[in-house]
């Protein structure tokens, strides 16, 4: 009985500490002066609950791996030319293989040289063809090729983040996954459909020039010029939607997006919005020359592999600006602006999972979780006292502590309250009340065998509390596996059961026995307990 | 004392009822598994078997085949609507098995189908859900690999502390890890993976006499073939919250076993009269009734009402639940115990004394 003292004040700070993290999540507490003094915030509440979009975007490492290898192989065939070494366009076989032709037999040390140099290259095989050619199969280094992939994966990560600044959006999460995924978290978001197209778009921007000599009708036929590809212009309809007719173009990019350093957004003389881009220094200087040498010339400007406009050049544009029209609506021009400032994605992204939820559905979710949540707690508590008389008035005093304690844990952990989670308290408080009413029916057994009321409470919480202990690892065992190998809301769902399997049995069986130690402490020996 | 459900000195021969209530299981199970083989296995929610779910919320009561109708104009792969949650909610969810169209685009198709009669008021998406192949086929095979290792875990745990034998379930564990390692290397369907965990997690137990954690196990397993039958039979789906409902279940069917097989621990341990095992398991059942009732009611009561005022989202959630806490109350007094019996430290052909 010494220690009764002692357990009270371990009650009462566990009480209070509950208590502070717990009621800035009471409606009205947060704002007011009570609320600035305690330490806790209101809890989190998941995008299932406050609304908002969920999207796993797996990057297309594929698509990124060919492009730097093609990016190294132009490196190495002009790196080649300085040395006075002649190759011809790389062939990209695989996302790791590249095939380079030498014109001239004689130079192989010396190309060979070059490799090993100046490329994260290995030469997998050299075979001679017809003439004095050359042919080379050049595969990259596995741990330069793993090196790349985590850059692509860090950048096109920066990107998104950088683009949903732009955007706005409070409080964004964003995280790498497993399988070159990303994982984005968007909370409240009113039109999802808008954020998913800016956060998708590559915008891979590039300025090739037309080749208004070439036939696009044996083009359309896959019929092509060596250094030609066929494309296509969007036209915009009335309705919003585009109709594309083919071009044909200039293979290599004269100009890309990434010496760009801001878009906005302006509207020319008739309303029209269009999206004015400026280029760094060394972007204006190659424009310049690019638009002085082909004056009388169309360019076209293309996003993402499809030409916006084609404008003939009227002369030498100097002052690095240029426009991207193509009848945008406003909104269309603004998002385009956003992600051109962003900058590109270094591969494209594809949405492999998306979950929105409406604000409306989240706050219906609360309510009805709460609601479910008091009326079962009602039932639970009434029959209780109706079963144990003041035995269950004790456990309900617990009850209600222990759901305290939960939500004060969850806040002082930064856990999530998901729906599931919500869930997970709902059915602690029915499984919270199990230790007690183990320790209960214990209790009633040793009554009926005769000891005293002191003796038959010492007797039932020592032999219950190793039952409801082994009982209770394996939920938490299943629980723990659940947090694991779970997603957001399911997460949330385990953290609320452990939560609450370890808070009740701090209530039940630590709790409740200071109460009945208190309602004994100054009885006879053979008084009559309720229970 | 208070009120009292179960009489102090109830003495019902469960042990004796064994045979009816295996029966009863069998039938119970052999329908659940029949459902699923008829309907060609378990019928996989988004989550698993990828595709785009919308959730629809209408001001007034629409026919479910007129929304279908209506949404039929372009072709959307195995397009069913369905009502959700209570009757009166007017929620609706349209769901489509292919995740190759934009959400932007069902978003427009539903928006087409639902304004022209009930007005661009009338109704509201909630909800829209798409998840791709790859990870719908990432997520089963995780929600497997779960249940498989909650179920090795806790016959570990159960088979240490009951019979102080954590060295043998240790070399249980490894073994079991080397199996499911072996056949792994084959490129095995996951599902059957863990069928075989399953077969070779019970027949280890019992080649180990580890009797309380196979006992343990049969129970487990007796209660999520059940809930997973009675949700085919129910023509429900399986997402990932189902799969928390079930390893919740498999949590609490424990601990119900556990309760009664440490009253059944303790009663052995001090049985001084000789009594056979038989009457020691009855007696350890019939002395924790009480509590395993009122534990049930009260999670009963609470499970009821989320599952009554929860709302349209967790609906089947708690009906998986509700079903997993009847069962799980069940096999712990009528499928843990009897195959502690079986097996256990007494003979099989023990006969038992009413």
């Amino acid at each position: 009985m010494q220690s009764l003292r002692l357990r009270i004040i371990v009650t009462l700070v566990v009480l209070v500490l509950g208590l502070a993290y717990m009621l800035p999540s009471v409606p009205g507490v947060s704002g007011s002066a009570l609320g600035k003094i305690l330490p806790g915030e209101p809890v989190n509440l998941g995008l299932d609950l406050k609304g908002g979009i969920h999207l796993t975007l797996g990057v297309d490492m594929e698509t990124a791996m060919r492009n730097n290898l093609a990016r190294l192989g132009d490196d190495l065939k002009s790196a080649a030319r300085e040395e006075n070494i002649f190759v011809l366009r790389p062939n990209i076989l695989s996302d790791s293989r590249v095939e380079i032709v030498l014109l001239k037999a004689d130079q192989q040390k010396g190309f060979e040289k070059a490799v090993a140099d100046y490329t994260p290259f290995d030469i997998e095989s050299v075979e001679p063809m017809d003439g004095s050619k050359v042919k080379y199969v050049l595969a990259v280094q596995p741990t330069y090729k793993k090196e790349m992939a985590k850059l692509t994966l860090d950048q096109a990560i920066k990107t998104i983040r950088n683009r949903i600044d732009q955007f706005g959006v409070a409080e964004p999460d964003i995280r790498k996954q497993e399988g070159n995924r990303i994982q984005v978290q968007l909370p409240g978001l009113q039109d999802p459909e808008r954020a998913i197209k800016i956060i998708g778009q590559t915008a891979h921007l590039e300025f090739k020039m037309v080749d208004d000599t070439a036939d696009v009708a044996k083009a359309t036929e896959g019929i092509l010029a060596p250094g030609r590809e066929l494309s296509v212009v969007l036209h915009r309809q009335a309705n919003g939607s585009y109709t594309e007719t083919p071009i044909v173009l200039k293979k290599d990019a004269v100009l890309t997006g990434e010496y760009i350093t801001d878009a906005k957004v302006q509207l020319d003389s008739w309303n029209q919005a269009y999206v004015s881009i400026t280029f760094n220094s060394r972007g204006g200087a190659i424009f310049a020359n690019l638009t002085g040498e082909n004056v009388n010339k169309r360019m076209a400007i293309v996003l993402d592999g499809k030409v916006y406009s084609a404008p003939v050049i009227q002369e030498k544009i100097t002052g690095g600006r240029a426009s991207i029209t193509g009848q945008f609506t406003r909104e269309e021009a603004r998002d385009l602006a956003v992600v051109l400032r962003a900058g590109s994605l270094p591969a494209p992204v594809e949405i492999l999972e998306q979950r929105t939820v409406g604000p409306s559905l989240g706050q219906e979710s609360i309510d009805k979780g709460i609601m479910s949540a008091l009326i079962g707690m009602g039932m639970v508590l009434g029959f209780m006292i109706i079963y144990y008389g003041f035995a269950g008035f004790v456990a309900d005093v617990v009850l209600c502590l222990n759901i305290m304690l939960i939500l004060g844990g969850l806040v002082a952990f930064g856990a999530t309250l998901t729906l599931p989670g919500i869930a997970g308290i709902i059915l602690t408080i029915g499984m919270a009340v199990d230790a007690n009413v183990i320790i209960f029916e214990r209790i009633r057994e040793e009554l009926r065998r005769g000891l005293t009321v002191r003796a038959a409470i010492a007797e039932g919480y020592g032999r219950a509390t190793l039952t409801i202990l082994d009982a209770n690892v394996t939920t938490v065992i299943a629980a723990i596996i659940l947090y694991q190998f779970g997603t957001g809301p399911i997460r949330g769902f385990a953290v609320t059961l452990t939560l609450g399997i370890i808070t009740s049995m701090f209530t039940a069986i630590f709790v409740s026995r200071i109460l009945f130690d208190l309602y004994t402490k100054n009885r006879a020996d053979n008084s009559k307990l309720s229970i | 004392m208070g009120l009292q459900i179960i009489k102090p000195d109830t003495r019902i021969d469960f042990v004796g009822l064994r045979k009816i209530a295996f029966i009863l299981s069998a039938v119970i199970i052999l329908a659940g598994l029949g459902s699923l083989v008829i309907k060609g296995g378990p019928k996989y929610g988004i989550d698993f078997a990828g595709g785009i779910i919308v959730q629809v919320k209408a001001d007034k009561a629409k026919d479910v085949g007129e929304i279908k109708d209506a949404m039929n104009g372009v072709e959307l792969p195995g397009l069913v609507v369905q009502t959700l949650g209570l009757e009166g909610d007017h929620e609706y969810l349209i769901r489509t098995s292919s995740s190759d169209i934009s959400s932007q685009d069902i978003r427009n198709r539903v928006n087409e189908a639902l304004t022209k009669d009930l007005g661009a008021d009338g109704y509201s998406i909630q909800r829209l859900e798409m998840v791709g192949p790859k990870v719908g086929a990432d997520l089963r095979a995780k929600a497997l690999e779960a249940m498989f290792y909650a179920v090795l875990l806790i016959a570990v745990y159960i088979s240490g502390r009951f019979e102080q034998r954590w060295t043998v379930a240790g070399i249980m564990a490894a073994a079991l890890g080397g199996v499911i390692y072996g056949v792994g290397l084959t490129g095995l369907d996951m599902g059957w993976l863990t069928v075989i965990a399953m077969v070779v997690t019970i027949a280890m137990c019992w080649y180990l006499k580890l009797n309380y954690a196979l006992g343990a196990v049969a129970a487990l397993i007796h209660d999520v073939i059940i809930t997973v039958g009675i949700f085919s039979i129910l023509g429900k789906e399986f997402d990932l919250t189902i799969i928390a409902a079930l390893l919740t279940i498999i949590g609490y069917s424990l601990n119900d076993t556990i309760i009664v097989f440490d009253r059944i621990r303790e009663n052995t341990l001090a049985n001084k009269s000789n009594a056979s095992f038989g009457n020691v398991i009855n007696r350890s059942v019939n002395q924790t009734l009480s509590r395993t009732i009122m534990t049930s009611l009260t999670t009963l009561v609470v499970v009821m009402c989320l599952y009554v005022l929860g709302g349209s989202v967790i609906h089947d959630f708690a009906l998986a639940l509700l079903i997993g806490i009847v069962v799980g109350t069940y096999s712990s007094i009528f499928v843990a115990s009897p195959i502690l019996l079986g097996f256990g430290p007494g003979s099989a052909a023990e006969e038992v004394e009413a």
